[in-house]
């Protein structure tokens, strides 16, 4: 809630405030630099807030860091596991580290889930970018979070493999355990198909929120690209001015 | 503090050794190449000092208590160092793992592989040149203990400083031990330093220890008596050890207040 962040006097991030419910995917847009990321870390806990407050699933970050971060997980593409350990003993510690009961139990059945059972005793380092990609999303979801951070999940995938993969997420936030999911995504097809609702950063702030099939709509544009296009490009332009 | 968090970290570094022969070797080769090298020397020195003076458990002994501290040292900065390598600190501490429960893990991660080394030189050194510490009493113990606990203070003070430098800062943590070595007095009484350095070596807790240890291996009398050195060194190591953990976790939050440690895991080692 009204997260703020700054680095001297560059502002990155201000009083940006939202919600992710159960079952919900909430789509972070913009373009970059917008404060996608830094807004992320400030979630994970790995960046301090100016101001503001991070809750998860009703536990605030700053005053109870390690139960709220029980709840949560992430896979990002700039964090990839590492890349010495096989993709057994990396999900046996960040299931450890996450406090998972019945690890075994729940590892194999990730692994199964994203294929990787070939790839059980395989050096992460040596798998395809789209291998460790599923690598870290087995690992986002090891501990079943309340609320799962994905930056760019899909970014190194082929269309297939990206088709398939958010199949599985869609189907682990209504499945599992009422997950939330806050994903950011430069691919707007992958958005309009996957989210709930969406937010559009620009300059570290909220410009717009919505419904990614109706939103264009609203600020006069056929397609979600091109609402993305005109956010980065002339922002102003659409500050609250929703057309008629 | 939960300890399967702790264990996971040092799981994390057995799983590193089991999988990488390049690991496991130095844990035992260089100190056991120490203690060969410098068991000789002492041999020959006692063959020509003919003075009768016993140089085995002076400079051996010495040798291995030194080589101990440094592995101790480097047990916690190198599983410290795989995260920095691997680039995993942004997955580390996202993850609920607190700082105590981090540097535990550490601390554990040490307590292993300096037992490694530690095993190596007794019994090269007891076996090849007869040098025995338990000859000497329980005494070693404490001593050893103290040695511990200022070689994991300066491993986790080197950790506090790759975290606020990033991971190019690592080649100044290798060097750690050989510049406090003058001043722990490994080799020689620290009568034998100019004042200034025996100034610096009055808050080394290591020169304590070896003060202590001379005097009760070969009865000279050093600046200390066994029990007061080995009071000091215990007051000290201790200090050296809450300071350094309060180091650590005030550059953490300092990195987690800057964004250090988001942007070191979309850093390569530069």
């Amino acid at each position: 809630m009204n997260l703020r962040k700054n680095y001297g006097d560059t502002i990155a991030v201000e009083d940006v405030s939202f919600e992710v419910r159960r079952k919900e995917i909430v789509g972070l847009l913009g373009p970059n630099g917008a404060g996608k990321t830094t807004t992320i870390n400030m979630i994970l806990g790995v960046l301090e807030p100016a101001a503001g407050t991070v809750h998860i699933a009703g536990v605030n970050l700053a005053t109870a860091r390690s139960r709220a971060l029980t709840s949560t997980n992430f896979a990002a593409v700039y964090a990839p596991l590492p890349g010495n350990l096989t993709v057994y003993q990396n999900l046996t510690i960040f299931g450890m580290l996450y406090g998972v009961a019945k690890l075994k139990r729940r590892i194999e059945d990730l692994m199964q889930e994203f294929d990787l059972l070939s790839f059980r005793d395989t050096k992460c380092g040596l798998l395809s970018s789209g291998e460790q990609t599923r690598v870290c999303l087995a690992k986002a979801m090891l501990n079943r979070p309340k609320l799962l951070l994905l930056d760019e999940p899909t970014a190194s995938l082929d269309p297939a493999t990206a088709q398939e993969i958010r199949a599985k997420i869609r189907g682990f936030t209504q499945r599992d355990n009422d997950c939330g999911v806050l994903w950011t995504s430069h691919n707007m097809h992958e958005v309009e198909e996957v989210c709930h609702r969406v937010l559009f950063l620009s300059h570290g702030r909220i410009l717009l929120e919505g419904d990614p099939k109706t939103l264009p709509r609203d600020y006069g544009k056929s397609t979600l690209e091109e609402l993305f296009i005109a956010v980065a490009r002339e922002p102003l332009s659409l500050e609250g001015t929703a057309a008629k | 503090m939960i300890p399967r968090r702790m264990f996971a970290i040092v799981l994390r570094y057995i799983y590193l050794l089991r999988g990488s022969p390049a690991r496991v070797l130095p844990l035992f080769a260089w100190v056991a190449i120490d203690i060969v090298l410098w068991g000789f020397i002492t041999k020959y020195l006692n063959s020509v000092a003919q003075s009768g003076f016993n140089f085995v458990p002076v400079l051996l002994g010495a040798v291995l208590l030194w080589d101990f501290f440094t592995r101790v040292m480097h047990g916690v900065t190198m599983a410290f160092f795989e995260d920095v390598w691997s680039r995993n600190f942004l997955n580390i501490f996202a993850s609920p793992i607190t700082i105590a429960e981090y540097l535990g893990g550490l601390v554990l991660s040490s307590i292993m592989t300096s037992m490694v080394g530690l095993i190596a030189m007794l019994v090269l050194a007891s076996a090849i040149f007869g040098l025995s510490f338990f000859g000497v009493g329980l005494v070693f113990i404490p001593f050893l203990l103290i040695l511990f606990a200022f070689g994991i203070a300066i491993g986790i003070v080197g950790s506090a400083i790759v975290l606020r430098l990033g991971p190019a800062a690592e080649w100044f943590i290798w060097p750690i031990p050989a510049l406090v070595s003058p001043f722990a007095g490994v080799f020689y009484p620290l009568s034998t330093l100019p004042e200034w350095m025996q100034g610096v070596a009055r808050i080394v807790p290591a020169s304590y220890v070896f003060e202590g240890m001379r005097a009760v291996m070969v009865g000279t009398p050093g600046q200390y008596r066994p029990g007061v050195a080995l009071a000091w060194g215990t007051v000290l190591s201790l200090v050296y050890l809450a300071g350094s953990a309060w180091l650590f976790t005030s550059t953490y939050r300092r990195a987690v207040r800057t964004g250090l440690i988001a942007r070191y895991s979309s850093e390569t080692v530069s």
